[in-house]
This record gives C-alpha cells, sequence and structure tokens, in this order.
C-alpha cells in the first residue's frame, strides 16, 4: 500500500515538473518569439451598465487594434474575484496589469506583490486609497469633480447678466458613491460664484430612472417654481422628463435640463431638445490605456493621472455626434 | 379605548400623519386637471401599485408560513419579456399584441412561481433558500435577456398601465386595488383563507385534516409569482423602459415590511390584507415625504428607519403595557421587587 502510494507520488512530481518544464518552455518561446507583442491582463469590474459594457468592448477593440494580446477577467462585481485574477495575471507572467477596481480599499497586500514580481499595475475609471502611491504607475480616468464643475460652468454663462432666482433641483446618485459626492461638490463650488443661483431641493435617485422619475414627481408637487434640474446621470434624467412631462411641463423648455454621462438615450433625447446640456463621461477609454501600456512596456514613466478624453455636447452638437455613438 | 387597541390603529395615525405633512409641503394635495385627478395623493397611490401588489403577494405566501425573496427578480424577468416583445412590434400602439404580450409575461411569471412552489411544497426545501435560488438566479435572467442593456419602448398603451387614467383615477391603483379585492373576495368569503391560515399554522396537522396542504402551498407562490410580475409590468410602463439591474432591487424587503406592518405574522396562520394596503402605501408616503420635507439623502435611511421603529414598538403589546400602562401597573411592580 505504502508502495504504490510512493510510486503514485513520484509519478505526481515528474508529471508536474514535466508541466512546469512544459509551461516554462512555453513561456520563453512567446517571449523570444514574438517580442513585441505585449500582453496585457485586465481585470474588469463586472457588466453592471450598458456604460461598462461599452467599457469592456472599447478595451477589447482597441487591444486587438493595437496588436496588445489581452487577457481579460469579469470580476462579477466582487473583489475577492478580483484579487484572485491579479494574482493568476503575477503567476503567468504578464507585461502589464490594468484593472477597475471593484472597490476602494483593500488592494494594498496584491499590489504589493505584482510591484514584487515587477509587473507594472494601471488604474481604469475607479482609483485606490493606498497610501502608497508607488504600488501603481498610473490612474486613467474621469475627474468627477471636473465633470460637475463643467454642469455648474454652463448655467453660470446661460444666466450671466441676469437677475433674479433661479431655482435648482438636483438628482444626486447613490449616496456614497464617488460619482455622486465628486459631481455634486463641484457643481456647487462652481455656481456658488452667482448668487442667483440656488439648490433648493437635493435628493437621491440612485443613478435609476424609476427614482429619479419618483423624486421629480416629488420635487415637482413640493417645489413652487423649479428652474433647473440637474441630475448626476442621463438615467435618473429621462426618468425625470417622464415626470415633468405627465405634470404638463416642456422639459428643455419650462424646465432647463443638465446631466452628466452622455449614453445613447440622453443623446437623443438631448437632440429632440428634451435635455439642454450633457457633460460626457466616457467609457471609451480603451485607445488611451493601451497607449499607455506601450509607453510603460518602453521603459517611459506616464503621467500619475491621466483624464479621459472628454466633452460636452450641446443639442446642436448631440444631432452631429448621435449617429455615432456606439453605447 | 378599543379602537386605540385595534392592530391597525397606529399604523393608520402615522399613515394620516404623513399625509397631512404632505398637505403642507405640496403645491397641490389632490385636485382634477385635464380631466384627472392629479396632486401629491393621487402620485402616492399611483407609486404605491408596484409594492401593493408584490405585499399583496406576500402576505399569503407569509400566511402559509412561508417566505418568497424571488418576487423582485420576478419583477425584473417579467419587465424585460414584456419591453423585449413590444420593441420587435411593427405597431408598438396596437393594443391587442400589447394585451397579449403582457399576458405572455404574466404567465411567464406565473411560471416561476410555480418553480417557487415545487421547490417548497415537493422539494420541501426551505422557503427562504428555495426562493433565494430563484432572487439570485432570475435577475441574470433578465440581464439576459436584455442583454444588460436597458431596452425603451415607444407604446402608449403599455405606458398607460402605469400613467394613464380611468374615470380620472390613475390605472396602476386601480389594476392593485382590483387585485386587493379579488383577493379579499377569494379568502374571505370563500373556505380559501381558513385553509391557508390552517396551513400556516400546521401544515402536517392541516393535511391529517383532509386539507391539500400541498396544494395549498404551491398555490400561494404560483399567485405571489403572477403578482410580481404585473408588479414588474407597472415598473416598467412607468418608465417606458426595462431597466433589469435595477426593477425591483430589494423591494421583497419592502414588500415584507408592508405585511408585518399590517400585523400579518412572519410564522403564519394569520393575515391581514387590510394591514398589508396600509403597510404598502404608508412606504410608499413615507418615501415620498422624505423628499418633500428635504430630509438630506445620508439622513434619509436614518429617517425612514425611526420611523418604522416606533411603528414596530407601537405594534408590541408588552412595549406599550410598559410605557403606557407603567402607572397603573407600578404598585403591582413595586409589590413584586422584595419577593
Amino acid at each position: 500500500m505504502l508502495k504504490r502510494l510512493s510510486v503514485a507520488m513520484v509519478g505526481a512530481v515528474l508529471l508536474s515538473s514535466a508541466l512546469a518544464g512544459c509551461g516554462g518552455g512555453d513561456d520563453s518561446s512567446s517571449g523570444s518569439g514574438s517580442d513585441d507583442k505585449i500582453v496585457l491582463g485586465f481585470s474588469q469590474v463586472g457588466a453592471e451598465s450598458g456604460w461598462r459594457t461599452a467599457n469592456t468592448k472599447s478595451i477589447q477593440d482597441s487591444a486587438k487594434a493595437a496588436g496588445i494580446e489581452l487577457k481579460f477577467a469579469d470580476a462579477q462585481g466582487k473583489q475577492e474575484n478580483q484579487i484572485t485574477a491579479i494574482r493568476s495575471f503575477i503567476t503567468q507572467k504578464v507585461d502589464v496589469i490594468a484593472f477597475s477596481p471593484v472597490v476602494t480599499s483593500g488592494w494594498d497586500a496584491v499590489l504589493k506583490e505584482a510591484k514584487d514580481a515587477g509587473i507594472p499595475v494601471i488604474l481604469t475609471d475607479r482609483s485606490v486609497d493606498s497610501q502608497d502611491t508607488s504600488l501603481y504607475v498610473s490612474f486613467l480616468g474621469s475627474d468627477f469633480v471636473e465633470e460637475g464643475k463643467k454642469a455648474g460652468q454652463w448655467l453660470v454663462d446661460q444666466y450671466k447678466g441676469k437677475t433674479g432666482t433661479v431655482n435648482i433641483v438636483e438628482l444626486q446618485g447613490t449616496t456614497g458613491a464617488a460619482p455622486a459626492i465628486d459631481r455634486q461638490k463641484g457643481f456647487a463650488d462652481t455656481i456658488a460664484s452667482d448668487p442667483n443661483l440656488k439648490v433648493v431641493k437635493s435628493q437621491t435617485g440612485d443613478f435609476t430612472r424609476a427614482q429619479g422619475k419618483t423624486v421629480m414627481e416629488t420635487f415637482l408637487q413640493s417645489t413652487p417654481k423649479i428652474d433647473v434640474l440637474y441630475a448626476h446621470n442621463d438615467d435618473m434624467g429621462l426618468g425625470a422628463i417622464e415626470a415633468i412631462e405627465a405634470a404638463g411641463k416642456k422639459p428643455g423648455t419650462d424646465i432647463k435640463i443638465i446631466t452628466v454621462d452622455a449614453v445613447k438615450d440622453g443623446m437623443t433625447a438631448l437632440s429632440e431638445g428634451k435635455i439642454n446640456y450633457i457633460v460626457e463621461c466616457s467609457p471609451l477609454l480603451g485607445p488611451q490605456l493601451m497607449d499607455i501600456v506601450k509607453q510603460v512596456k518602453s521603459g517611459g514613466t506616464p503621467e500619475k493621472r491621466i483624464l479621459t478624453k472628454e466633452t460636452t455636447f450641446t443639442q446642436e452638437q448631440a444631432k452631429t455626434e448621435l449617429p455615432n455613438r456606439q453605447y | 379605548m378599543t379602537i386605540i387597541k385595534h392592530r391597525l390603529f397606529w399604523p393608520s395615525v402615522i399613515l394620516v400623519a404623513l399625509l397631512v405633512v404632505n398637505m403642507f409641503t405640496a403645491n397641490q394635495f389632490i385636485t382634477v386637471r385635464d380631466g384627472h385627478l392629479f396632486g401629491v395623493l393621487p402620485d402616492i397611490l399611483r407609486g404605491s401599485a408596484p409594492l401593493l401588489l408584490v405585499a399583496l403577494g406576500m402576505t399569503l405566501v407569509i400566511a402559509t408560513g412561508g417566505i418568497d425573496l424571488s418576487v423582485g427578480a420576478v419583477m425584473a424577468i417579467s419587465g424585460a419579456v414584456a419591453c423585449l416583445l413590444i420593441k420587435d412590434l411593427g405597431n408598438q400602439n396596437a393594443v391587442g399584441s400589447v394585451l397579449l404580450i403582457m399576458a405572455v409575461a404574466i404567465g411567464a411569471s406565473l411560471l416561476l412561481g410555480l418553480w417557487n412552489g415545487t421547490l417548497v411544497a415537493v422539494v420541501g426545501i426551505q422557503p427562504i433558500i428555495a426562493t433565494l435560488i430563484l432572487m439570485v438566479a432570475g435577475r441574470g435572467v433578465a440581464q439576459l435577456v436584455t442583454d444588460g442593456q436597458i431596452i425603451n419602448v415607444q407604446s402608449s398603451p403599455y405606458a398607460a398601465i402605469a400613467t394613464g387614467h380611468f374615470l380620472s383615477v390613475p390605472i396602476a391603483f386601480l389594476i392593485a386595488i382590483a387585485a386587493v379585492v379579488l383577493t379579499v373576495l377569494l379568502t374571505r368569503r370563500t373556505a380559501l383563507g381558513l385553509l391557508l391560515e390552517s396551513v400556516g399554522g400546521s401544515p402536517t396537522a392541516s393535511r391529517l385534516a383532509g386539507i391539500r396542504a400541498r396544494r395549498i402551498t404551491i398555490m400561494v407562490y404560483v399567485v405571489s409569482g403572477g403578482l410580481a410580475g404585473l408588479a414588474g409590468l407597472i415598473y416598467s410602463a412607468n418608465i417606458k423602459s426595462a431597466d433589469s439591474i435595477s426593477a425591483g432591487n430589494l423591494i421583497e424587503l419592502d414588500a415584507i415590511l408592508a405585511v408585518v406592518i399590517g400585523g400579518t405574522a412572519l410564522i403564519g396562520g394569520r393575515f391581514s390584507i387590510a394591514g398589508t394596503v396600509i403597510g404598502a402605501i404608508l412606504i410608499q408616503a413615507l418615501q415620498v415625504t422624505v423628499v418633500a420635507v428635504g430630509v438630506p439623502s445620508k439622513a434619509t435611511l436614518l429617517f425612514k428607519a425611526v420611523i418604522v421603529v416606533a411603528l414596530c414598538l407601537s405594534q408590541s403589546t408588552t412595549f406599550r403595557q410598559k410605557v403606557f400602562g407603567r402607572f397603573k401597573s407600578r404598585p403591582a411592580v413595586t409589590a413584586e421587587v422584595p419577593a
């Protein structure tokens, strides 16, 4: 019995060493065979929204276009899946690791492992709260405060030189989420320059259409006069439009609407004149990510903080842009 | 004194109090405009329809000692199926086709309910686990149906079930009330209610007494699924789109809360449909009040919690005796202390 067991164990050891040899050989061949082919390991948050799906597609398409081999892992909204994925990228010895953190904290250990293995890490879309910023080379993503400021600036320009109070209602994103906090802050800071602009009601609409509609209904019922609606994303704005129309008012005319995101449905409403202004929050950061990956691989040091290329849309611009919207 | 002792006295008082607050904060509490009711009260009634339907099904399930956690997922699936089919219609405003599609979506929801009922009554899995399966998997199914995207429809007959009016009353509320009336008639004018409570009290004793306990259990889950499906249609019609990620998200908890506020015991064997109706409208009124009064977002959940805690305490006989019966019972208490 013991003898048989030991034979089996020797067999197992032989087999595993053979496998390791095989894997090693594979590694070296891919390394020498295609020196220019960079391997990128990417761990995505999940597929929780249309925005995220567009984000994934952009990364996959641009990796193909840039000739970068992409190892893609979907974390399905769970941090432990993401940590497992990053560990597996480290053992596979990929050239660069990129990921959108599910949550902000708890990354130090696994990022330290990547650093010790000499693999540079790039954060996309969301940041981490690690004190040690040497754990990642760059953070590519939108600046939510800046988005709020852009929204506020448009409003300030609209009402420049006019007198009389402007009553603003605000539909916030999910309470405690970074985009909600920052978009509120940027907006509030900017409109503070004009004392006529007043946020009279502000409440969370959870980034969803249904909540956006329900909260707007109550805003309309409980506020004597609403001039402007600022919604932290398109979906809440679209829900609010339903409520405004049901109350017999004209969205975009009776109540001016500003939103953030610029997804296809939002852009459609903008081109129809139901929304007045949209600040873009683009998921299409694939091409920029591939540029950073190449830069890192060729020994360059990218900026620590890189902003996604984003713009703003007026109703006229929306009409020309709408046919090209992919998401 | 007897009215104060009624189980639904305090929930009703809080509901009325919330409505009174809204009378002062709202521009129009209730008025007639363009030939239909308009104002904050019709808004609350209309908005409470999905929760009311879901809570109604939940009441029956809880009466048998079970629980249905999958209602939110069923809502998402029903809305997703309906919007997907309506989107492919040549003419989205064709009333007949839309009605047929709604029937298909509700049919699918009934099947999901049958699945739950079978797991509970035939396979013998605990209700909380059996329905948890569909709660988790069902939302995935809904996302699969919509391919993770929000599906928009432009169908006025479909939108009408959520935003339309019939005889100047919101159709959504009429649908919910019709479901309530039908359920009351079936459970209180026939022996069905008695059988439900009997199964909830003791399935084994009921079976030995000649009641088909298994059939009753399957039936309540089927009804709960169907009502959740109907709620899902109203939810998605309200925003003219299927949002499979947020449709009915966490509504199972609100529904359980509505049932509990209404005085139905979670252990089964006793239920109050009137209580559930008050509970569901109260929860919706609370949500509207929070926004109308301008409670900051960060404090909203705490505000709601305080109201719910106050409500639950008011329903506890032990608590009421301790607080309100204090002066009367004090001599008795002090007398017992030395002993």
